[in-house]
């Protein structure tokens, strides 16, 4: 069914769909509109066998579902911004402990100074936290993304989120073809866990680990975040059979100049790609890293323009330098265009000036686009 | 690929976001494919809010913010002044009591002005002036139809109240037939 | 544009944003009949109402720059010497 929906009901009805055991989020913007809509089909009586447990904070927040999915629970929260970094204490133990929250990060940027716009500073710096991130291009894709998302999660144990960009996609009202109960409980079986917390068997998860053995148990990670990349494309494989072929780990153009970029940004690139006749990669799953994907579509190319929305401070765009590694030894000149921090607009015109730029080699290593002039004084 | 954009200013708690929602959801249903998305400026009752429409005869990919809108609808008369028509390319649709005063503040020649405001206070009491807005909008531009528009602000308001939904129905009726002429 | 060394602000900078243009009922005080009690100044949430001292006489002004028109004035004065008009639109 096609319905004109907000891209928070489009999360929420998604996540009612997947019949999850406990949901618990504390509001943020832009993310608030997306527990709310969860809270209210739970005091409707439309989520059976659910708690919806409210917390006083992020950190509490993270902590509950940490013991719910430990006892075998299906959880999810949704956050974002400062909400996300502080849950990632929490977080990142989740990702040792290998247990399968799904997350919905809105992407918005951090402080100071506060800003409530979107950027994805906030995902990015939880890059090296063992939770698979998956970024998503409209409200469409983060619709049909849940179902697939809490599959990934369950069938590789680890924490998954889905980043989609706040106010961008989550404010967005645009027609959606609504999932219904029988596809997605066709495609989800319930949760079973491997080894699972209760009153009749108590376990330590995420025990004491000295250096006789934190290292393998770290490696053992890796190794599973690495493996993680063939369960995600058989997920999205499975997902394209049955309802709709959003592509692989990466979606990728063939051109003699390529643009990358992530998240909803990635409409506006895949148009100005189609005028000025140009390639086009978007990175889907951000973490595990698609590395040999990437490396062997951009391998032939020119030019690489990676359009960035997260900068590491003291080096650049944070997406560019894992392109930049993923390319190491082959002799596409990449470019990083830092753009769209904060909530600032980022229209088709910037993106061609940036290509213009690259085109006619005017291009640095990586540069600001579409800063004002300033200057910066002292109080 | 021709897209129609509009751009609507107002204040937080006028209903500047629900106005684009309402003709969005209209437009879909006259066949369009649209996407609304707003701007806050900050999140506070009476803060400038800036929110936008875009309807297509096909899916919308760019989510970048309106810069040169085909039509600028301000709910708000104190906000008429250049910040509005900015950019525009087409008509402007003010809530003013006077259309030659509203010329004044923006500049702009194309303009039409309807009292919203005094419709509002009519008819819901209140000076929320989103309803009264999309009214005006439909008819100067007759993208959506009156009765898909009335049948829209029915439904999006029927959870409010049955009385809440009749009163807005009567508001947009009015707005657009004042309006058309 | 100016920024400033990690985003310091001074006080009293939202003095700028008149936020007065949001209103669209606002207050008119009746001198002849204010009392000069200060309930209204109280009251008001926006503190945007001075008490002014005039010869023996103590009368409420209103700060049209940053009265919303909530109108809370207007209800609690015991004078009734506050009415809520229609704001002139220029």
């Amino acid at each position: 069914m096609r319905k004109v929906v907000r891209g928070f009901y489009a999360v929420a009805y998604s996540v009612k769909l997947c019949k999850p055991n406990v949901i618990c989020a504390y509001p943020i913007t832009p993310q608030t509109e997306i527990s709310e809509n969860l809270a209210e089909m739970y005091a409707n009586g439309e989520l059976e066998n659910c708690k919806y447990i409210t917390a006083e904070s992020e950190f509490e927040a993270a902590s509950i579902l940490v013991g719910a999915s430990a006892t075998g629970a299906r959880t999810f929260t949704a956050t974002c911004s400062q909400g996300l970094i502080l849950m990632s204490e929490v977080l990142i133990n989740a990702a040792g402990m290998r247990l399968p929250i799904v997350i919905v990060n809105t992407n918005r940027a951090l402080s100071a100074p506060l800003s409530i716009w979107n950027d994805l500073q906030d995902s990015m710096l939880l890059r090296d936290s063992g939770i698979i991130q998956i970024y998503v291009e409209d409200n469409q894709e983060v619709h049909e993304m849940i179902p697939q998302a809490y599959k990934i999660a369950e069938s590789t144990m680890f924490p998954t989120m889905i980043c989609m960009d706040g106010f961008k996609l989550t404010h967005a009202y645009e027609p959606i073809d609504l999932l219904d109960q029988e596809t997605v409980d066709g495609f989800l079986p319930p949760y079973e866990p491997p080894i699972k917390l209760s009153i009749d068997e108590p376990l330590t998860f995420g025990a004491y680990a000295p250096p006789h053995c934190y290292m393998e148990f770290r490696y053992k990670m890796h190794k599973d975040m690495l493996n993680a990349k063939n369960k995600i494309e058989d997920v999205f494989k499975e997902w394209g059979e049955i309802r709709r072929d959003w592509g692989g780990l990466i979606e990728f153009k063939e051109g003699k100049t390529v643009l990358v970029s992530l998240g909803s940004l990635v409409g506006t690139m895949k148009e100005v790609a189609k005028e000025m006749g140009l390639g086009y990669l978007k990175v889907r799953t951000y973490r595990p890293f698609p590395y040999d994907e990437i490396r062997e579509a951009l391998k032939d190319c020119d030019n690489v323009v990676v359009f960035d929305r997260a900068v590491s401070f003291g080096y650049e765009g944070v997406l560019t330098i894992d392109i930049r590694n993923a390319l190491y030894g082959e002799s596409p000149n990449v470019y990083s265009f830092i753009v769209g921090l904060g909530g600032r607009d980022v229209p088709k015109e910037v993106m061609e000036d940036c290509v213009s730029k690259v085109l006619s080699g005017r291009a640095e290593r990586y540069r600001f686009e579409g800063l004002k002039d300033f200057e910066e004084v002292t109080y | 690929m021709v897209i129609i954009k509009v751009r609507f200013h107002g204040r937080g708690g006028q209903g500047v976001v629900t106005a684009a929602d309402i003709l969005a959801v209209a437009a879909f249903k006259e066949g369009y494919w649209t996407l609304s998305f707003p701007m806050f400026g900050a999140e506070k009752r009476g803060g400038p809010v800036v929110s936008y429409l875009k309807i297509s005869e096909e899916k919308v990919y760019d989510r970048d913010e309106i810069h040169d809108p085909d039509y600028s609808v301000v709910l708000d008369p104190m906000l008429l002044g250049r910040d509005v028509v900015l950019g525009l390319k087409g008509w402007l649709i003010a809530n003013h009591p006077s259309l030659e005063k509203a010329k004044e503040r923006t500049g702009w020649r194309d303009t039409v002005a309807i009292d919203a405001t005094k419709i509002a206070l009519e008819i819901l009491k209140r000076p929320i002036t989103n309803t009264a807005m999309v009214g005006a909008f439909a008819g100067f531009t007759k993208i959506v139809k009156l009765n898909t528009l009335k049948e829209t602000v029915y439904e999006w308001f029927e959870k409010k109240g049955e009385e809440v939904a009749k009163r807005n129905v009567e508001v947009v009726e009015k707005a657009y037939k004042e309006v058309e002429g | 544009m100016r920024i400033s060394l990690g985003a310091v602000s001074r006080p009293l900078e939202s003095l700028n944003d008149k936020t007065g243009t949001w209103a669209v009922m606002v207050p008119r005080i009746d001198r002849e009949r204010c009392i000069g009690c200060g309930e209204c100044y109280m009251f008001c949430p926006d503190c945007c109402i001075e008490m002014v001292q005039e010869d023996r006489k103590r009368y409420a002004v209103v700060d049209y720059d940053y009265c919303k028109g909530c109108g809370i004035c207007s209800e609690v004065c015991p004078a009734n010497a506050i009415e809520m008009v229609e704001k002139v639109i220029e």
